[in-house]
């Protein structure tokens, strides 16, 4: 299955990745390469099966209860930030 | 220069070594530490040394032990984490530019676990980019080296656990296994890797590739050594939602019990001529030890096994774009300087992902994108369900599975890099364990009659039985012995 520079660029776009016109060229051969490998699942007829959604049988990773426990400080949760202004992570402007 | 005596000790020699205080964790330390100052700019395992936090461990061990008030059997033990372990206050990567120099501000359960236990971390190991890939050459701090030859790779993607183990460099490592990322490169550096259940071991604070398969584990230089390291981390973590509540059995009681009467489930599907003949040859010859030891081989099939690389191609692509979202430049990690935002993301990620990540942020965002999602994720987790389905079934009439870890020896550095499906069929037998969520290991089997590199055994057990698994690779070791130690390193 071949997939388009076009379908490569629309995928990009959802993953907000700019890529360069040569990585485009290289990612259409590779996932196209990747994808036809994936099709021998067409082979199996799946109706009835019940995805596996969960690792683990139900029951065995019980929910905790909801309640109050100390996280990371402001100062913590900020220490990696790139720019910040305050408290706050500080991004490019969104409104022009 | 060779590894010194003291280094040539197993971890369990060494912890008794140190609870006889025949030797000190000091000694211990500065013994690891000049190994890897002596070996690593050849060998590439490292990312990041601590000796100063090590020794201040060290002797903190020490003081202890003098005491009287040693924490546990890893007290004073020198070893290493894959890069993917949160370190509060060390620099981690996960092996890619878009995390260089992350400084996270708390520790990974693991990590305050092994801490906990008065463990001595003494820096952090070389992996592929967040965990993809099977030779370590994924990494964007470049490439770990095999220490049993120089030109080849380690596997991957916890190559430099496996090589820094290998190497002696450190007592034992922790990594993860996602598709066969502990597994391999076990097998393929000649150590004792181990994979245990889904929902064993906690994943709080280890960075995320596919949370539905991901799962962390030791390596050892011996199965007791894997084994200790494991009961050290294994349990119930509240901060891990996927962390399973079982009890966490005594890995070491049942150890020597030998593998007499057990039931070694042989898939069909695992010995079709997908192996080079000289890993074949040495994986009948464990098999044929083991039917001698008093265990019945009993053939189980596995009929999906071989739809394995497909549905795991699409499952950990499709979490792993999805868990890669968070690499924005806004709260951490690096930030282009473009002055739009839209700009400013796609910036970021196109300059700090690599290019394996990046082929698989592109595949999985493609398989959950709208018109694909049921045709692709859907299905392969579908697919998923059979693969486990077949294992219950081989379960009914055995106790284990046993197979290759991989087709190869270690591959040489640049021999499949550039053949994203040639590096992925590396991990043809490692990755119905994890679709299947159950416990597997690697245990050295020999060295190949041809090469003489390490080749291993992979066995795999039931949910939660870690125990018969290991038991299982313990008689085996007992039977060939623990991979000597690999020369070219020196």
């Amino acid at each position: 299955m071949a997939l388009s520079l076009e379908e490569v660029r629309r995928i990009a776009t959802l993953a907000r990745l700019r890529l360069l016109p040569e990585e485009e060229v290289r990612l259409a051969g590779e996932l196209s390469a990747i994808l036809d490998y994936v099709r021998q699942l067409e082979e199996l007829d799946v109706s009835g099966v019940e995805p596996m959604t969960h690792a683990l049988a139900p029951g065995e990773t019980p929910f905790r209860d909801d309640e109050v426990r100390p996280g990371l400080s402001p100062e913590e949760a900020l220490s990696n930030a790139p720019a910040r202004e305050g408290t706050c992570f500080q991004v490019p402007r969104i409104i022009e | 220069m060779s590894a010194t005596p003291l280094l040539e000790r197993t971890l369990t020699d060494l912890a008794a070594a140190l609870s006889r205080r025949e030797v000190s964790s000091e000694e211990a330390t500065r013994a690891a530490l000049s190994r890897i100052e002596a070996t690593d700019g050849r060998l590439g395992a490292f990312l990041r040394v601590s000796p100063e936090p090590a020794l201040e461990a060290a002797r903190a061990s020490d003081a202890r032990r003098a005491r009287g008030e040693a924490t546990s059997p890893l007290d004073g033990v020198p070893l290493a984490l894959k890069d993917i372990f949160l370190t509060r206050g060390v620099e981690t990567t996960a092996g890619s530019r878009i995390l260089a120099g992350f400084i996270p501000p708390f520790d990974a359960t693991v990590v305050e676990r092994l801490r906990g236990a008065g463990a001595v971390l003494v820096g952090k190991l070389n992996m592929d980019e967040f965990a993809m890939g099977s030779s370590t050459e994924n990494s964007a701090f470049g490439p770990c080296r095999n220490p049993w030859d120089l030109t080849r790779t380690p596997g991957g993607s916890s190559g430099g656990s496996a090589a820094a183990v290998a190497a002696r460099q450190v007592f034992g490592a922790f990594g993860t296994d996602t598709g066969g990322s502990i597994r391999q490169p076990a097998s393929l550096c000649g150590v004792v890797g181990v994979k245990p259940t889904y929902g064993r071991v906690s994943r709080y604070g280890v960075v995320a590739f596919a949370s539905s398969l991901d799962q962390v584990g030791p390596l050892g230089r011996t199965v007791a050594d894997a084994a200790t390291l494991l009961g050290a981390v294994a349990g119930h973590d509240p901060r891990d939602q996927t962390s399973s509540t079982r009890p966490v059995p005594d890995y070491l009681a049942g150890l020597e019990g030998g593998a007499r009467g057990l039931r070694i489930g042989v898939p069909r599907e695992w010995f079709q001529g997908g192996t080079e003949a000289g890993v074949e040859r040495r994986v009948r010859e464990a098999l044929a030890a083991f039917e001698a030891m008093g265990a019945r081989l009993v053939d189980v099939e596995l009929p999906h096994s071989r739809y394995g690389v497909a549905a795991y191609y699409l499952v950990a692509p499709a979490e792993a774009s999805s868990n890669l979202a968070r690499y924005d430049g806004v709260r951490f990690g690096l930030r282009s300087q473009a002055r739009a935002l839209a700009d400013m993301y796609g910036e970021t990620r196109d300059a700090g992902f690599g290019a394996e990540a990046k082929r698989r942020i592109m595949l999985g965002t493609y398989a959950l994108s709208a018109g694909y999602h049921d045709a692709y994720y859907l299905k392969a987790q579908k697919v998923r369900t059979l693969v486990r389905r077949d294992f219950d079934r081989a379960f009914e009439r055995c106790d284990v599975v046993a197979g290759p870890v991989s087709p190869t020896v270690a591959f040489a550095l640049g021999e499949k890099i550039d053949d994203p499906l040639q590096m992925y069929l590396a991990d043809v037998y490692t990755i119905s364990c994890n679709l299947a969520a159950l416990p597997g290991l690697s245990v050295p089997a020999g060295l190949h009659p041809g090469n003489g590199l390490p080749v291993g055994l992979q066995l795999v057990g039931r949910p939660f039985d870690e125990s018969t698994m290991l038991r299982a690779a313990r008689a085996l070791e007992r039977e060939l012995g623990p991979s000597p130690a690999p020369e070219a390193i020196g």
